[in-house]
């Protein structure tokens, strides 16, 4: 019968990635919750010395997959090492991080295994010695529960920044195993030949703490300015309506909202954002809301923790001077 | 260079979405239905393709009757064929089955290269795509918004952004890519191609058509079952911050985050 509780850690570049933090944490408590182990998968190259400090967070053992051909991460790689592995060990629940790559590998992972899968999750439970897992699906305007029926391992891949990270224990060590699988090179059918680097240092609207969004109130591109500023000061990253988008002020990856990225970061700042129903349903599990807008009739006030009726333009610079106080 | 467009019909996105009396399920009775807006940008870069290399577009969709109006719309866009995929036994299946009746479904058919939407944005899975690619035997590329077909055609190179960076990904086709905004900006369908779709073929096909059995498709055989649908978590009112001037309202705000949001 299937046992335990596996997740795949997330590296880029041999540094382990926070959203690997957060489904190792929550594995940890999906397995005391069925009273069972917790064994991290580790996929890439010259990356064994990551392995042991991810029992600091809750894993019970670590398996280290070391191959020049797991470095950088492809599908088609990813997918043959780890459906052999779970082949083999049979675990009960197999958990992801929802990132751009997590959702890669866990889509056709799923369909390798032949497999049920929940995608972008945002909590987890055991009933019944089963996964119940809840996620958002219209970008958010329902939210459904589900379980898995005859399917195992139990697969699903949590939202990033939703998960809570258990306090490191620098007590506890993982039992690191180097793990034993075939790569066949004729499975290998994709290259990565370029990578080019997002220069700004910038944190990709998925992962971010904060955001400071601007929509069609903004009236021109030049205008992003002054919410550039504001972020800097913050720390927060800049997203963009879908409206600011579709008018070429932004692009298309600054996206917030149903056809573009469901963030959640702590602190959403909407700017000259009226609040149109697939806006909202991008960004509405954010922690703090922060809504400016002239118009108080705006939707996006009713969604607001903290509405501003002004002009944006009069507000942010103000704004971007006076946080600095408390910096 | 014959290319496969997948498509699937969503609720619009400016639809206000009610869970049903059943909790399993959303209240259609209003719904405006539109073509998947990410699978417009596949069924657009196939056309762009067709343009520069010839061959054939042929669209495939899978869902109720109704899914014909998204297949036209594909045909008046340009698309040489439709095909849907239709069954009662298909209703309420999951991701996994709907990539097996599109397998079935495009084995058949001569392709270089297969597109679909990178999710759906009705229930945001993401699956069926690679799901897909995985039955066809193909590679796959996911998120993608640059696609360059070799000259020769017979490779494709792609740009895939993902968390602060973007990767170029090749391989040799045939292959599947999975569309993104940002790839390109669909046409309208113009009064000429509307009135050419309605003379373009487009088939139907049932499971037993596709030679599959209908009891591994459907609500019965769903891998992940829903045990409820239920409202998102309500928002409660928040305040409006006070103060004469837009300036007295920012450093009202400010003060805000910082002694009552602790978030500044």
């Amino acid at each position: 019968m299937a046992q335990g509780v596996w997740t795949i850690a997330e590296q880029r570049d041999g540094e382990i990635r926070k959203v690997t933090y957060e489904i190792v944490s929550e594995g940890r408590r999906l397995a005391d919750a069925l009273g069972q182990d917790l064994t991290v998968v580790l996929l890439g190259s010259g990356i064994k010395d990551k392995a042991a400090e991810l029992g600091q967070y809750g894993a019970d053992r670590v398996l280290v997959a070391d191959d020049a051909r797991l470095e950088p991460y492809t599908t088609d790689a990813y997918v043959s090492v780890i459906s052999e592995l779970v082949k083999a060990n049979d675990p009960a629940i197999l958990l992801i991080g929802a990132t751009v790559e997590g959702k890669d590998l866990s889509a056709r992972l799923s369909g390798r295994l032949g497999v049920g899968m929940a995608q972008d999750c945002t909590a987890f439970s055991v009933e019944d010695g089963n996964l119940v897992a809840t996620r958002p699906i219209y970008a958010g305007k329902a939210y459904a529960k589900v379980t898995f029926e005859n399917s195992w391992p139990q697969m699903a891949t949590a939202r990033p920044k939703v998960m809570t990270i258990n306090e490191p224990d620098t007590g506890k060590s993982a039992e690191v195993i180097d793990a034993s699988f075939s790569l066949d090179d004729s499975a290998l059918k994709t290259r990565v030949v370029d990578t080019s680097k997002d220069e700004s240092g910038k944190v990709d609207l998925t992962e971010a703490d904060k955001i400071v969004s601007g929509g069609r109130g903004m009236k021109g591109p030049e205008n992003y300015k002054i919410l550039e500023d504001l972020a800097d000061v913050i720390g927060a990253s800049v997203g963009a309506s879908r409206s600011a988008v579709d008018a070429g002020w932004r692009p298309h990856t600054d996206q917030v909202g149903q056809t573009g990225k469901v963030v959640s970061p702590n602190l959403y700042i909407a700017c000259g954002i009226s609040g149109a129903i697939q806006h909202l349903a991008g960004m509405s599990t954010s922690k703090v809301i922060v809504a400016i807008n002239k118009d108080e009739d705006a939707p996006i006030f009713q969604k607001a923790d903290y509405g501003v009726v002004a002009d944006l333009f009069d507000v942010v610079p103000v704004l971007t001077e006076e946080v600095k106080k408390y910096l | 260079m014959n290319i496969i467009c997948c498509l699937k019909q969503v609720p619009d996105t400016e639809a206000q979405i009610k869970v049903a009396s059943d909790a399993k399920s959303i209240v259609t009775d209003d719904i405006k239905w539109v073509m998947n807006p990410y699978d417009e940008y596949g069924v657009e870069e196939g056309l762009r393709l067709k343009e520069k290399f010839g061959g054939e577009v042929t669209v495939v969709g899978l869902g109720p009757k109704r899914v014909t109006e998204s297949i036209r719309t594909a045909l008046a866009m340009g698309a040489d064929k439709g095909m849907l995929i239709m069954d009662d036994a298909l209703e309420g299946s999951d991701s996994l089955a709907v990539a097996k009746a599109l397998a079935a479904a495009i084995k058949g058919l001569e392709y270089d290269l297969v597109f679909s939407g990178q999710r759906g944005v009705d229930d945001d899975m993401g699956v069926v795509g690679a799901n897909l690619a995985e039955f066809l035997g193909i590679p796959h590329f996911s998120v993608i918004d640059k696609v360059e077909v070799s000259e020769d055609g017979k490779s494709v190179k792609v740009n895939r952004p993902i968390e602060g960076q973007t990767l170029v990904i090749e391989s040799n086709l045939p292959a599947l890519v999975t569309a993104q905004k940002g790839l390109n900006e669909p046409r309208y369908a113009s009064l000429p191609g509307i009135m050419k779709a309605k003379k373009k073929p487009l088939e139907e096909k049932t499971l037993s058509d596709l030679g599959l059995d209908a009891a591994e498709f459907g609500e019965g055989a769903r891998k992940v079952k829903i045990i409820e649908l239920t409202p998102p978590p309500a928002r409660e009112a928040g305040k409006i911050v006070e103060g004469e001037t837009p300036q007295e309202k920012a450093a009202e705000l400010a003060k805000l985050l910082h002694e009552e949001a602790k978030i500044i």
